[in-house]
């Protein structure tokens, strides 16, 4: 069984409390086991960096640290969290940012998406596949800080990412070409400007309409929160209604491992992936 | 370059090079919310060129810039512009020059106080205060409790034990404020 370290972050305690359940489901399916980190606190996304940037590297420093003690890979599925943790582990390793805890950039910062996308876990997840995602339709909404920039992430198709259309493909899910796999849903301002986010949603949804698509998967808890839990109001924003799932890479993955809890994970929805999945005969 | 610039400002705190902005657009035209904005970003980094403190620091813009990175991948000069707005936001939150918008910076400084003093986000907990801050008490109330029957909304934080840390964290942070 091999050991990994885990930062859930905060969403994933909270209103993405699916993607925290499905990450830890598919990880035992696949002999993973997770270590939360002991004592972690937020990394201060996004408000820390918008603030002072010394503050934002000792948030991430301060977990990376914790995540050094023991050296093994550390799991983020957030992918606020992982950008403000490779910009701290940037700092550290090529500006030699001092810092006040003790950490050296030696911890492999994996962002889950890219992880479970690993050959390795691929192999075995076509392996262990036990219901095909058959005759599922799905776009794959990567967002932005998943493949950017670029040199953070290591993406080099960062304009047009194709791994998660990959693990689709696996899963036996049929990822259909879309124009809007990295335009932003302006997560960083539901709070604060909603309208922006009705209107960059709005068009995602839309375009997500038009390709046909049954679902829209997502690996970012802020994305899908956008998306999943204000379909109303994107809706009545472009003129359109909207009754389009949004689901985590990572229930997807559970439902073709098959997972017992899958249909747990799903219920946490404001958007019912229930309906969709079962006229495919997939719950 | 005049020292006190807020071109050498920006220069020193963010590490990029505005000068070599040679105004192609790529930038804005790629800008997800350049819609909303006040000041294109390609306008901000010629602003930044010419001195114009006030009209960066209290733009509308550097407030509605999301942080998508889309930017600061296709500049043509390796600018990273979204880097440059974070540090715009920095400057412009110690130049005590009114801001464009008024809640972001709002919710910045009550999302910073929920990590202060939780350690973590406690969702609800922040909402309530920027609630009580914007006195805008109504807005996603119908959201809020579908969310809740849907088993999304944690009612109290969870315990941490990094509270001296954090502390100390935010002690440096205030001390720099100040200065």
């Amino acid at each position: 069984m091999k050991e990994v370290s885990y930062y859930p972050g905060c969403s994933l305690h909270g209103t993405a409390r699916e993607y925290d359940e499905s990450i830890r489901g598919v990880s035992e399916l696949l002999g993973l086991q997770l270590h939360e980190l002991e004592d972690w606190t937020c990394c201060g996304a996004s408000s820390a960096h918008c603030t002072d940037e010394a503050l934002a590297i000792d948030l991430a420093a301060r977990n990376l640290a914790i995540a050094e003690k023991s050296r093994r890979e550390l799991l983020v599925p957030c992918v606020a969290c992982y950008s403000r943790f490779k910009v701290a582990e940037k700092e550290v390793k090529e500006h030699s940012a001092k810092l006040r805890f003790s950490y050296q950039g030696n911890v492999p910062i994996r962002y889950s998406l890219d992880f479970f996308c690993d050959e390795s876990i691929l192999e075995q997840v076509k392996k262990k596949r036990v219901k095909p995602l058959k005759g599922l339709r799905v776009v794959c909404y990567y967002g932005c800080l998943t493949v950017r920039p670029p040199q953070l992430t290591g993406i080099k198709k960062y304009e047009d990412p194709v791994h998660m259309d990959r693990l689709m493909e696996i899963l036996g899910a049929e990822p259909i070409p879309w124009s809007y796999k990295t335009d932003c849903c302006g997560a960083s301002l539901v709070m604060t400007r909603t309208d922006i986010v009705r209107r960059l949603g709005g068009k995602l949804l839309s375009m997500a309409k038009e390709a046909e698509a049954d679902c829209l998967v997502t690996g970012c808890p802020m994305c899908h929160s956008n998306l999943d839990t204000r379909q109303d109001e994107l809706g009545k924003e472009v003129g359109d209604n909207f009754d389009i799932p949004i689901l985590y890479f990572s229930e997807l993955m559970g439902l073709a491992l098959g997972h017992k809890d899958a249909k747990k994970w799903f219920g946490h929805h404001i958007t019912d992936p229930i309906k969709v999945l079962s006229a495919k005969g997939l719950v | 370059m005049n020292s006190n610039s807020l071109l050498s400002e920006v220069a020193q705190v963010s590490g990029e090079k505005v000068q070599a902005c040679y105004q192609c657009q790529k930038c804005s035209a790629g800008c997800p919310v350049a819609y909303a904005m006040d000041i294109l970003p390609n306008q901000v980094l010629r602003h930044i060129q010419y001195d114009h403190r006030e009209k960066v620091l209290g733009s509308k813009t550097i407030w509605i810039c999301a942080s998508c990175y889309a930017c600061s991948v296709r500049c043509p000069n390796n600018i990273d512009i979204a880097r440059i707005m974070d540090t715009l936001r920095e400057i412009a939150n110690r130049s005590g020059i009114k801001p464009g918008e008024k809640d972001v910076p709002v919710f910045h400084s009550v999302f910073l106080d929920t990590i202060k003093s939780k350690g973590r986000i406690h969702e609800l907990s922040l909402i309530l205060q920027f609630k009580i801050k914007t006195r805008d008490f109504f807005k996603d109330a119908s959201l809020g409790l579908k969310m809740y029957r849907k088993g999304k909304i944690k009612l109290f934080p969870s315990k941490f034990g990094g509270g001296k840390e954090i502390k100390e964290i935010f002690n440096s942070f205030e001390k720099r404020e100040v200065k």
